[in-house]
């Protein structure tokens, strides 16, 4: 029985600046930059390979500045890639463009855009850059309803309601803008956009930071539910081992840009093999 | 069912200057289905540093462990694929460890009833029956069902833990010290579905603490000895 991945990416690189040759050769944890020595320029990840794997959640770790949230936004088509290449196996039929077997970021910008809203949903650490804060929360909802070609009003506004009611948002309040929300709000009402055309792949980055702890829970919580129940494939980062424990049954380990090491997520956190991997576990709380 | 060839594992903490330490070596068992085969050894022999390395929670330094999978045939678990691992896991191989690592903010039936739904087949209420009557047989008190076992006596937790590992009914089971934290009746039952289960075919891989009681259930013990490691 073999598993197909659902998303299969392979030598992800991304350099901000001129870039030169020396560039993925002088950087990298082995020597503790991400700064090119011979033009300046930030490799933000380079070489990045991986698979993921159907209703799989895969953990990406790392301390601040290692690339993690890079990863995902280059996934999520937020920033283009400097190279690599990147593969999405859909089975599902009824999504009106063909995305097998071919590499995505070769495709139009108009082409990454359908892929966006028909596959993927992503939560971002700051609401603000999910949601706009001064429309309606339903508006919010019914805006990436529209990109994934939804039409009918009658029907945007009764998947709305039935979103906030998962991600446990009083229906009542779906006319209020996510400006008036606290930022446990704010957040489950992000995860509810993100879930709203059903997609292939949730990218979760660092979805918890910020919050205080009991309603970090519930979001925790909320997300292992929608997981279960919906079988999503998801990308989790975050610099909280904790939350790649109570998640995650893979992890990737990132320094530098780099992947320093991947496995499961109890050998990762049991039997780490690199010394940066080493020192994380040791440092939790 | 499965066969560790030389197996060893050596931990380098690269914290504390590189130090190097000795998990197990040289260690080479057959486990044949429906056996259940003892590990003893004094304390530090290596004993669940061989449970964690089945189970790939060690990542294995040398040697081989090959297992006979029913989803992918024979496969070395030292070094398969992590997500064949995750499969095999959900799919074949449990493990009970020594004390329970509680799930926050899940109750314990759920906990019990999780690997059910995991191994798949089953619908979620049913899974919650079976998880109920488990626990019931092992004594845990019904109004405890639905409650956080974060709460629970380290005997309780125990078996819930002990009653997730055994409800779904996998093909091989580690066992590390299941029995350490409890009580006699409460090992009693125990030794009495693990009987159950092997009697339904579970191959298994065990560590007690109470040599008496690993006489009584196991089929073959491997001696450890923390120097050279030989079988006896």
């Amino acid at each position: 029985m073999a598993m197909v991945p659902i998303l299969d990416v392979k030598g992800l690189t991304k350099i901000f600046g001129d870039g030169c040759h020396l560039c993925s050769q002088s950087t990298g944890p082995e020597y503790e930059t991400n700064v090119c020595r011979h033009c300046g320029s930030i490799v933000a990840c380079s070489d990045v390979s991986f698979k993921l794997y159907p209703g799989e959640i895969l953990g990406i770790v790392g301390e601040s500045g290692s690339g993690k949230s890079t990863v995902v936004k280059l996934l999520h088509f937020d920033w283009d890639a400097t190279s690599g290449e990147v593969f999405i196996q859909s089975t599902s039929m009824d999504k009106s463009i063909n995305i097998n077997g071919k590499n995505l970021f070769a495709r139009s910008p108009y082409q990454k855009r359908q892929i966006r809203n028909l596959f993927m949903g992503i939560v971002y650490q700051n609401p603000h850059l999910g949601l706009r804060m001064d429309v309606s929360s339903g508006g919010n909802i019914a805006e990436r309803l529209i990109t994934a070609n939804w039409r009918s009003i009658a029907m945007m506004r009764g998947r709305a309601s039935e979103l906030l009611e998962k991600t446990e948002i009083p229906v009542e309040r779906m006319d209020e803008p996510p400006a008036n929300f606290s930022g446990g709000m704010q957040q489950r009402v992000q995860i509810a956009k993100a879930l709203s055309n059903n997609p292939l792949i949730l990218f979760l980055d660092e979805v918890t930071t910020g919050l205080d702890v009991s309603v970090q829970a519930r979001v925790l919580d909320l997300i292992r539910n929608l997981q279960s129940e919906l079988n999503l494939s998801m990308i989790i980062v975050s610099h909280d081992l904790g939350v790649i424990r109570l998640l995650t049954k893979r992890t990737i380990v990132m320094k530098y840009g780099r992947i320093v090491e991947a496995g499961l997520t109890d050998q990762i956190l049991e039997d780490p093999q690199h010394p940066y991997t080493q020192l994380l576990v040791s440092s939790q709380l | 069912m499965l066969k560790a060839d030389n197996l060893s594992k050596v931990f380098n903490i690269h914290l504390i200057g590189d130090k190097v330490i000795k998990g197990c070596n040289g260690v080479s068992f057959i486990v044949d289905r429906g056996e259940f085969l003892g590990i003893s050894g004094p304390s530090g022999a290596g004993k669940s540093t061989i449970l964690k390395c089945i189970y790939r929670t060690y990542l294995p330094t040398g040697g081989d462990i090959r297992y006979d999978s029913v989803l992918y045939g024979q496969v070395n678990l030292a070094t398969i694929a992590d997500h064949m691992v995750i499969s095999i896991r959900h799919k074949e191989i449990g493990y009970i460890s020594q004390f329970l690592k509680v799930i926050p903010r899940v109750s314990a039936v759920d906990i019990v009833a999780e690997p059910l739904l995991l191994k798949n087949g089953v619908s979620p209420e049913e899974a919650k029956t079976k998880a109920g009557e488990l626990l019931e047989r092992l004594n845990i008190p019904r109004k405890l069902f639905d409650a956080y076992p974060a709460t629970f006596s380290g005997g309780e937790q125990q078996r819930v833990n002990i009653a997730r590992a055994i409800i779904w009914k996998p093909r091989l089971l580690l066992l590390d010290e299941p029995t350490a934290s409890l009580d006699r009746d409460s090992t009693a039952i125990v030794v009495e579905l693990l009987k159950e289960l092997r009697n339904e075919g579970t191959s298994m891989v065990g560590i007690f603490h109470d040599n008496e009681l690993m006489k009584s259930i196991t089929d073959r013990a491997y001696r450890m000895n923390p120097e050279t490691e030989y079988a006896e």
